[in-house]
């Protein structure tokens, strides 16, 4: 017995607000970067389910196109952070403000 | 040898090019060399040219060198043409020539001075200009020459632009002959919207069909022609720079003066006569311009103190005769004036560069006298052309001058009172000469006393050359006599009589000549005989005289205020305009519209930068409210089912 695609995209908006709130409420970046991760793969929950739905293949391959963005984004937000980190310890995020116009 | 009369060109532009930029790395004193060479060199290329030209028959004595095709646009189709015929051939003898021997004296006058590669360059670059207007076989090509020798006499004019006064008087050299090179453009524009074509050859045989006689179209023509020739020979009421271009180095007044320049008017005048004599009233209207200007500035002459001036003038005046001669037709009397009058002028110019030279820069005639001894190669100089621009009987200005006199009195269009002009100047020139002459060389010594001891003798390099232009003073008017006399009518016919008819002379002109000779012969006398009384015989006359008229006197030493009139209606305004633009509108307008830009930008940004507040939780929330944004429109427009 498989759910009905309505089950999946309703799932895939909760934790997409989950991830959208933290990304907004947190102050440290790890947490943000974790919301974020929330959010891109609750997109990749609504693609699979879908692609499924439809019985089309796209939606899979786009899935595997986010999660290797995915990990490559994680690469780049942590060598800022771990930089970021080496000027001044403190890393809360509302405190980093230095490309202000 | 004409189908190579390009090398004509070639040699005063390879000097240009090498005293420009090599000459002053490798040698310095080469530069002067060079320059003569190059110029000495065209000379032989323009004889070998003559003798070939004189074994054609005289009606193909014409030959229109096309190098390349220049400029081709649309139906216009330009070739880059020289033109060698009797005319030009005679122009370039004339300029590289007198020329030569001027670059040859300047090496001894310019020696040791600082910008002697410069001066050498710039001496080629003039050669260079005139040599293309005199031979340019369409208008676009004179303009281009035109403009040249107004460029290069600016830079030499003002050769010793450290001085102040010598930038001034160059870029008042400057400024008057722009305003003849908008004339000649002008003129060429009407040409070419008329005739559909820029080339003498096809412009000159089709006037006639093109354009009526006497109608609007030729006479615009003529008179913007004129408006150029005015500008470059300094007639009236352009003439004011000519005075002021002794400010640059003698040898420079010599080569404007004499040879080249000055003479360029004149040679476009018989150069386009075809279209001239399409329209009497600009004929005579120079006619006009050249009896007024050759008395007007030999009136000048009477009273200036500075010896150069005098010569200045006396240029203007010459130059009037030779306008008034083209004026009523005579082309052969004007050319052939204008040749004796580049060598004795050239020799005049010369020995008066001789005396500044010896006496350190002095050009003031009240501190002269006395200097026959002292320089007696300048001095035999200046006699013989102080001789042949007075007119005295068998020197070369005698002959070429009586042309003119008879010309005005006798061609269809000419008049009594233009010849009565003419005649008048004759007895002024003698007087204005000679008493430049007589305080120059004669009477007791007012040179100053520390300039006596160190006065430095030129050497042959200067001396050589006057002398050479002595001998074409004295014997230069037998030009006229080779091979029978008429000689220059003989040679100039075929240009003459190959467009147009020429102008008719009244009937019994024969019978006027030679009293008109003899009446001009004895009015120069008088006037040497007049100055030999003021200035040798009872010297104090001349400060009587003087007092005589004071204002008169001082209407003439100022050169009839007319410098004070045009700064006054001219100079004036314009400043008073520029002044008054960058005093009230700069600030007002144009600051306004600008930095009101500017400040309009600024302040706009700066609203903008609020945005930017360099934290990622902004950032992010615009995202967000932007996304959310793009997903209520897709919704309500139904683009999502």
């Amino acid at each position: 017995m498989i759910a009905p695609v309505s089950h999946y995209l309703v799932l895939s908006g909760v934790i997409f607000t989950i991830g959208v709130l933290g990304v907004l409420v947190r102050k440290n970046p790890l947490i943000m970067f974790m919301s974020i991760e929330l959010m891109l793969n609750s997109a990749n929950l609504a693609f699979v389910a879908l692609s499924y739905n439809f019985k089309n293949v796209d939606g899979q391959v786009i899935a595997f196109f986010v999660m290797t963005i995915a990990a490559a984004e994680v690469v780049v937000g942590l060598a800022i952070i771990s930089s970021i980190f080496r000027i001044r310890v403190n890393i809360d995020v509302d405190e980093v403000s230095s490309l202000k116009g | 040898m004409l189908s190579y009369a390009w090398l004509i060109l070639l040699f005063p532009l390879v000097g240009f090019l090498y005293s420009s930029l090599l000459g002053r790395l490798l040698d310095r004193r080469s530069c002067g060399v060079v320059a003569s060479l190059a110029v000495g060199l065209s000379f032989v290329v323009g004889l070998l040219c003559l003798s070939e030209l004189q074994g054609l028959p005289a009606e193909s004595r014409f030959v229109d060198l096309t190098l390349w095709t220049w400029i081709a646009a649309g139906r216009l189709a330009l070739p880059f043409n020289i033109l060698i015929d009797p005319l030009s051939i005679l122009m370039v003898l004339v300029v590289t020539g007198v020329g030569f021997l001027i670059h040859v004296y300047a090496t001894g006058y310019m020696h040791g001075d600082p910008g002697y590669p410069r001066f050498f360059a710039l001496m080629n670059l003039f050669v260079l200009a005139m040599l293309m207007l005199v031979l340019a076989g369409n208008f676009v090509l004179l303009v281009v020459g035109w403009g040249g020798v107004g460029f290069s006499s600016y830079a030499l004019i003002a050769f010793w632009f450290q001085k102040p006064e010598n930038a001034a008087a160059g870029t008042k050299a400057f400024v008057m002959n722009s305003i003849g090179d908008v004339g000649m453009l002008l003129a060429a524009f009407l040409v070419f919207v008329n005739f559909g074509r820029l080339d003498y050859a096809g412009v000159f045989s089709q006037a006639s069909q093109k354009l009526t006689y006497n109608g609007p179209v030729v006479t615009a023509i003529c008179l913007l022609l004129l408006v150029g020739a005015t500008a470059k020979s300094a007639q009236l009421p352009l003439h004011t720079w000519l005075p002021d271009a002794m400010a640059g180095p003698t040898p420079v007044s010599a080569l404007i003066h004499a040879a080249t320049m000055v003479t360029a008017g004149v040679y476009l005048i018989a150069r386009a006569h075809p279209l001239f004599q399409m329209s009497p009233t600009a004929m005579g209207i120079i006619a006009a311009i050249g009896a007024l200007s050759a008395l007007f500035s030999a009136t000048i002459a009477l009273v200036q103190p500075n010896i150069k001036r005098v010569l200045a003038y006396s240029t203007i005046s010459q130059l009037g005769y030779m306008f008034l001669a083209v004026g009523v037709g005579s082309y052969v009397a004007g050319m052939f004036h204008l040749v004796t009058h580049a060598f004795f002028k050239a020799v005049l110019f010369m020995a008066a560069g001789g005396v500044i030279h010896a006496l350190g820069g002095e050009e003031n005639l009240s501190r002269m006298g006395g200097l026959r001894r002292a320089l007696p190669t300048m001095y035999w100089g200046f006699l013989l052309g102080a001789l042949a621009l007075a007119g005295f009987p068998l020197t070369a200005g005698f002959f070429s001058k009586d042309e003119i006199i008879v010309a005005a009195f006798s061609s269809e269009v000419g008049s009594p009172v233009l010849g009565a002009m003419a005649l008048l100047v004759v007895a002024l020139t003698g007087f204005y000469v000679f008493r430049a002459f007589f305080l120059a060389f004669h009477g007791e010594s007012r040179v100053e006393e520390h300039v006596r001891h160190h006065m430095h003798k030129p050497g042959a390099d200067m001396g050589a050359p006057v002398l050479v232009l002595t001998v074409l003073a004295a014997v230069g008017g037998y030009l006229n006599f080779l091979g029978g006399e008429g000689a220059m009518d003989r040679f100039l016919e075929p240009v003459f009589h190959r467009y147009a008819t020429p102008v008719p002379y009244i009937e019994g002109a024969e019978a006027l000549k030679e009293p008109l000779m003899l009446l001009s012969v004895c009015l120069g006398l008088l006037g040497i005989g007049t100055a030999w009384l003021m200035y040798v015989r009872y010297p104090r006359w001349a400060v009587t005289v003087g007092g005589w008229y004071p204002r008169v006197y001082r209407l003439l030493l100022n050169k009839y205020w007319i410098d004070e009139l045009y700064g006054w209606l001219i100079v004036r305004p314009v400043l008073a305009l520029g002044r008054f633009l960058s005093d009230a509108v700069d600030p007002a307008i144009t600051d306004g519209v600008v930095l009101g830009a500017a400040r309009t930008v600024r302040d706009f940004s700066s609203g903008l930068r609020a945005l930017q507040s360099g934290f990622v939780r902004d950032y992010a929330l615009a995202v967000l409210g932007g996304a959310v944004v793009v997903l209520i429109y897709l919704l309500q427009a139904g683009g999502v089912r």
